[in-house]
């Protein structure tokens, strides 16, 4: 909330702020993130439970989606297979940028208990898509879910939206 | 037959072109990665032809490679939401095969936490069936409720989900102090929310007109398909491997067998499968006071089990009532500390396959809410 404590110290006559356009668009961002829903095995029922009243995920400003035209980021909950990978790829496809993934669960994060035998499962949700944040866990506690939704706020937040390429130094 | 069928064959004689829609694998109706290929006339279901094998996890490779101890774990990720209950089938084989007798107070811990979980597993399902239907509420009075649950198993294991809880020739800890009021609290809560949501769900009117007379699963239809659990029950018919095959101490608990009467509609609708779980969770809450009554104080939680769990050579075939159905597990030994071969049956595997049966003839937004009734599980469909 780096932009509202501004207004504790006003200047004369009150109500200015003082700040960066690209400071409040991102405050705006890290705030409304909605969701692709993408569960797929074990963790998708804690998130489920991280969702229901004891938690209650949307108190961050998520809303789940059904569809990817409509999502922030995706959360990869669980296992993914090699029949499922290419699913995954076209959605992740299919949302429109600023795009972000959450991986769910040492499933998706590395193989988890399938790491070694597991001839079908994908080891890991990064070897297809980006990922931004990764959430211990098999599965992970709604504790970890909230850990893990606020990095992605902090990630967010702190993104260089104006003069990406001079201020980032990439040329 | 019933009124819905009676519309099909009316809307057969007009000539229409047939669609076909792919349903899934990311659909949020379809209870994880299940993906359905129907073909729809107007608004009609012709044919449904489930795909599966995305979430195939090689469960019975993983068993093929890892000691029998280690098995336990991926055990649990088969049906992750009763995980308790997946262990039970696979420790009493191997105790089976060892000839092993389990203490007392193991028994009656198993008993304890394994109805815990069932009634837990059954609130997931009315909740997703709720949600399937459209309502809300129930959803979130059964997950306050079952988060209860989860603490007394969390405080028993240590996880919240996937327990590895059971292990063979006994359990992975004894209970802690305050273990007996707290499962008769959380008794007494799930017993209120349950008489709360029998207003506010089961018996209210739009649910009933939604669900009665939908996916009427007959009896013979049901044992032809070697359907079990509630899927079963709710077709009138009285099976109940608790009652039938009482295994471990079950036919010291008295309880009784609910089954699908045709309350609203006809026998083995999906309200009638809904109602038989909401039953059932009553049974639980009685066999859990019983055994909290007659449990032992003192007593061993672990029987004299060799350090290297080496089954002689043979087969051995266990099954018990998992909340969903028959659970069983069939290993082969070869008289090494990792079995030849272990085969499971998945209850949900075989009960989604009737599936294609039942929803044949009915509404396409029928088909979500029969999917949602006969409460699947893929990661156990698939393993």
């Amino acid at each position: 909330m780096g932009l509202l404590n501004k207004l504790d110290d006003p200047y004369d006559g009150g109500g200015i702020i003082l700040g960066k356009v690209e400071e409040l668009l991102n405050w705006g961002r890290s705030k409304s993130d909605w969701y692709l829903h993408f569960g797929l095995a074990c963790c998708a029922i804690e998130f489920m439970a991280m969702n229901a009243s004891h938690f209650d995920f949307m108190r961050f400003g998520t809303i789940p989606r059904t569809s990817p035209r409509q999502a922030d980021f995706i959360m990869v909950t669980g296992t993914v297979t090699f029949k499922m990978a290419d699913r995954i790829k076209v959605l992740y496809e299919q949302m429109a940028e600023p795009k972000y993934v959450i991986s769910v669960g040492s499933c998706s994060n590395c193989g988890g208990p399938y790491w070694e035998h597991g001839y079908h499962v994908l080891k890991g949700v990064d070897k297809i898509i980006p990922v931004d944040v990764y959430i211990p866990g098999c599965p992970p506690r709604p504790e970890a879910f909230e850990e893990g939704m606020m990095k992605l706020q902090e990630k967010i937040s702190h993104q260089a939206i104006f003069n990406k390429r001079k201020r980032l130094g990439i040329e | 037959m019933s009124e819905k069928k009676r519309l099909d064959l009316e809307y057969s004689q007009l000539d229409s072109d047939r669609m076909r829609l792919n349903v899934g694998p990311q659909h949020p109706s379809t209870h994880g990665v299940l993906r359905l290929e129907v073909e729809i006339d107007g608004e009609i279901v012709t044919e449904v032809i489930p795909h599966l094998g995305y979430l195939h996890r090689s469960f019975e490779k993983h068993c093929e490679k890892m000691t029998y101890p280690q098995i336990i774990p991926y055990i649990d990720r088969m049906d992750y939401i009763s995980a308790m209950n997946n262990e039970w089938p696979y420790v009493m084989a191997l105790e089976k095969m060892l000839d092993i007798k389990v203490p007392e107070k193991v028994e009656y811990i198993r008993v304890i936490v394994a109805e815990l979980n069932r009634i837990a597993n059954h609130q997931i399902a009315v909740a997703t069936f709720g949600l399937d239907a459209g309502a809300f509420t129930p959803f979130l009075f059964f997950f306050r409720d079952r988060e209860y649950i989860i603490w007394i198993l969390e405080k028993l294991s240590g996880a919240r989900l996937l327990y590895n809880y059971f292990r063979v020739g006994g359990l992975a800890g004894d209970t802690y102090p305050s273990f007996k009021e707290e499962c008769l609290n959380v008794i007494e809560k799930v017993r209120k929310t349950n008489a709360e949501v029998m207003d506010l769900l089961i018996y209210n009117r739009i649910f009933i007109q939604r669900t009665a007379n939908v996916g009427i699963l007959t009896p013979e239809v049901a044992v032809n398909y070697a359907c079990s659990g509630p899927v079963l029950r709710g077709s009138g018919l009285r099976y109940d491997l608790r009652k039938d095959e009482p295994y471990s101490i079950y036919d010291r608990f008295d309880f009784e067998v609910p089954v699908g009467k045709g309350e609203v509609g006809f026998v083995g609708d999906c309200w009638d499968r809904n109602i038989v779980r909401m039953q059932e969770m009553e049974q639980s809450c009685r066999i859990i006071e019983q055994a909290l009554a007659q449990m032992p104080e003192t007593g061993d939680v672990k029987a004299n089990v060799p350090k290297r769990i080496k089954p002689p050579k043979g087969e051995v075939y266990m099954r018990t009532e998992n909340p969903k159905g028959d659970l069983g597990f069939y290993i082969v030994s070869n008289g090494t500390d990792k079995p030849e071969r272990l085969k499971a049956r998945g209850t949900s595997f075989v009960n989604l396959s009737v599936i294609p049966e039942i929803s044949k003839g009915y509404m396409f937004a029928d088909l979500i809410l029969i999917l949602g009734s006969i409460d699947i599980v893929l990661g156990e469909v698939d393993r």
